[in-house]
């Protein structure tokens, strides 16, 4: 009995070897590959690497693999990772007016320069299981377009079309985010706690890591009058971006390599305060890889997070950043509420002996007075 | 900075004990600026580690801070070296280290330990490292972190007295066993961590110095030697610890904090200590393996 309790490391060990082997699943059933799962998984292979804060599809793909496809834990996997590379310096901030576009398309405007590009999207598919990929080989014709068709855009010819919200930028109704001359770097939350009051460079690091989930209940709490801040989605754009930077000993740019991105620009009505005329402000999302629903849930709360410094009233949980960023991230979250698996007997034993003097004194007579008051 | 030859018992691909040197470095300026400030609640850069936030990630950094080819490591959960996370985290640092362990509280350098302080007092060339889930002891009385640093900041600790005083107006007593708030230095009211208060008075002057790690709130803290560390208590109602009517069923000991062990589904019950190296060698059989042998039968 007190060696179960104790628990030990045979006990251990025999349990990481069965985890082994329920990961691997019917040996009957050829193995997974981390290409398979990179290519045909690839939307989980995105969020991994999006609240991973690690922009490396194989490594992501090995996590889920590892994982057994238990997205936050692939993200743990990763995180912990991350945390062992150096760093060696800063990007340039990536240029996303350049983003060569797979998808791009805006709510405010029915036509705009570089129109709208649909790009694979879930958007208008009817949400019917398609049995046919039940059985690999029988999928639906024409699902994919074949290699050589000269209807499918080259890479070459994706364009980088001009930022929807700078249309607006002429009549000064909607504001410009542009660094302004007494900005400094942004800080870095990996480097240095966050600590409250965080500025937006901050809260949007704290939120681009942030739970998937949890960032669009909150955003969803906004749209539904908790904090609301009446959004469109001004533009959302898909594609890849290059990552430049500079080498001290060269003092000049350089590209050392691309990546994926999804971005949000939410506009925002604001009513106006005495120092700010009325006009549209924006919130703002960035993920890693495809992923529009994370960046629209982080532009809502980006917005509803910016109440403070526009003058609007505050209330509600998503406008709060004590409470919004202390738990948004998933990988502190999932470790302190499983936490509670560990042994806590210690603390129990004191608890017990406490509920034990507690329970005594209230059947013991003429304590009445207290008994009502514990009822309350 | 050269690293030391302990290459053959490591795992491969990473450095002594996981952490990049200049994480250490930044780890180990905000300990120094903790001791120097005894209660103080330090903010850092917490990492990132390969176990999960609230198992102890805090501690485990700082030891990984301090840890050097030459030291020896003992690693409790509630007392126990035989607990399945102590086990996961010794097993951690000698695979990141190759350091030598041990069950013996005497031959460690430093102690890591979360829920308790161990039985035997420590010497002043050890180092006892608490795991710490929530570093703040206002948190539950007032949850932002912006009010309670102010309040640190001012000594204002009304709020404390007032809970401890409607436990009192309330049960007769101040119903807190564990993570019972003490004052550090007469300056800062400090969390020990979740430690039965039966420990707590073991921390008042004691001889090691106590370093604080809590992973996920990213804060570290410390009580230096020889400081002063009163619990919180009233002069009609002193502070006091828990007693037992039973002594350990194992060793006999009337002097440690006990397990209680339910033995079968009939109301069995036995009391054990919880810190398994001082039962183990009041049993006199020395090493390791603590208890096995009276569960066998």
């Amino acid at each position: 009995m007190y060696v179960a309790v104790k628990g030990g490391e045979r006990a251990i060990d025999a349990a990481h070897d069965w985890l082994a082997e329920e990961r691997r699943g019917d040996q009957a059933i050829p193995e997974l590959t981390v290409g398979q799962i990179e290519g045909q998984l690839s939307l989980a292979v995105d969020r991994v690497m999006a609240e991973g804060s690690l922009f490396d599809r194989e490594l992501a793909a090995t996590a889920i693999k590892q994982a057994r496809g238990d997205l936050i834990e692939a993200i743990f996997l990763v995180r912990a990772y991350r945390t062992t590379l150096s760093r060696f310096g800063y990007a340039e901030p990536v240029d996303t007016e350049k983003m060569a576009v797979k998808r791009r398309i805006s709510a405010a405007f029915k036509d705009l320069p570089g129109g709208q590009v649909l790009g694979p999207t879930f958007d208008y598919t009817h949400r019917l299981i398609d049995l046919g990929l039940a059985e690999p080989g029988l999928e639906v014709e024409g699902a994919a377009p074949p290699p050589d068709d000269p209807a499918a855009p080259a890479h070459d010819d994706l364009m980088s079309p001009p930022r929807v919200v700078a249309l607006l930028d002429d009549e000064g109704l909607l504001e410009q985010e542009r660094p302004g001359p007494g900005d400094g770097d942004p800080g870095d939350i990996t480097r240095q706690p966050l600590s409250f009051p965080a500025d937006r460079g901050e809260r949007l690091q704290a939120l681009a890591r942030g739970d998937e989930g949890y960032l669009l209940s909150l955003g969803y709490s906004t749209q539904r009058g908790y904090g609301r801040t009446h959004p469109f989605a001004g533009e959302i754009r898909h594609g890849a971006v290059a990552v430049e930077y500079v080498p001290p000993e060269l003092g000049f740019p350089i590209v050392v390599g691309e990546i994926e991105v999804t971005e949000c620009q939410l506009i925002n009505q604001f009513a106006g305060s005495r120092e700010r005329p009325p006009q549209f402000t924006q919130g703002y999302g960035l993920a890693f890889g495809h992923g529009e629903r994370k960046a629209m849930s982080m532009a809502l709360v980006d917005r509803a997070l910016r109440s403070e410094e526009l003058g609007e009233e505050i209330g509600a949980p998503a406008q709060d950043q004590e409470f919004v960023l202390a738990h948004a991230d998933n990988v502190q979250a999932t470790g302190f509420v499983e936490h509670l698996k560990l042994p806590h007997y210690v603390d129990f034993q004191s608890e017990l002996e406490l509920i034990r003097k507690l329970r005594d004194r209230w059947e013991t007579p003429g304590q009445s007075e207290m008994r009502a008051e514990a009822a309350e | 900075m050269t690293m030391p030859l302990h290459t053959e018992a490591r795992a491969a691909g990473y450095n002594f004990a996981f952490l990049d040197e200049q994480t250490k470095r930044a780890l180990r300026r905000a300990l120094l600026k903790a001791v120097a400030i005894p209660g103080y609640q330090v903010p850092f850069a917490s990492r990132e580690m390969p176990m999960p936030f609230g198992w102890g990630t805090g501690g485990i950094q700082v030891t990984a801070s301090l840890i050097g080819p030459d030291d020896v490591l003992k690693v409790i959960d509630q007392g126990s070296d035989d607990t399945t996370n102590a086990v996961s985290i010794r097993k951690f640092f000698r695979r990141m280290t190759g350091v030598r362990t041990t069950e013996r509280t005497e031959e460690a350098t430093i102690v890591q330990t979360r829920h308790r302080v161990p039985e035997r007092a420590l010497s002043d060339d050890q180092i006892l490292v608490y795991q710490v889930p929530i570093p703040e002891p206002l948190r539950y009385l007032e949850p932002r972190e912006t009010e309670t640093r102010k309040l640190h900041a001012l000594s204002e600790y009304g709020l404390m007295h007032v809970k401890l005083y409607e436990d009192i107006a309330r049960h007769g007593h101040i119903a807190t066993t564990y993570a019972y708030p003490v004052m550090v230095g007469d300056r800062y009211v400090m969390d020990p961590s979740p430690i039965p208060k039966f420990d707590n008075p073991k921390m008042h002057r004691m001889r090691s110095l106590q370093l604080f790690g809590a992973g996920r709130e990213q804060r570290v803290y410390a009580v230096p030697p020889f400081t002063s560390v009163r619990s919180l208590d009233f002069e009609d109602h002193p502070f006091a610890v828990q007693t037992w009517d039973q002594t350990c069923a194992l060793c006999g000991a009337g002097d440690s904090f006990l397990d209680e062990i339910v033995t079968d589904d009939r109301g069995g019950r036995m009391f054990v200590c919880s810190d398994s190296d001082y039962c183990s060698r009041r049993r006199g059989d020395g090493e390791t393996d603590p208890a096995r042998g009276a569960a066998a039968e």
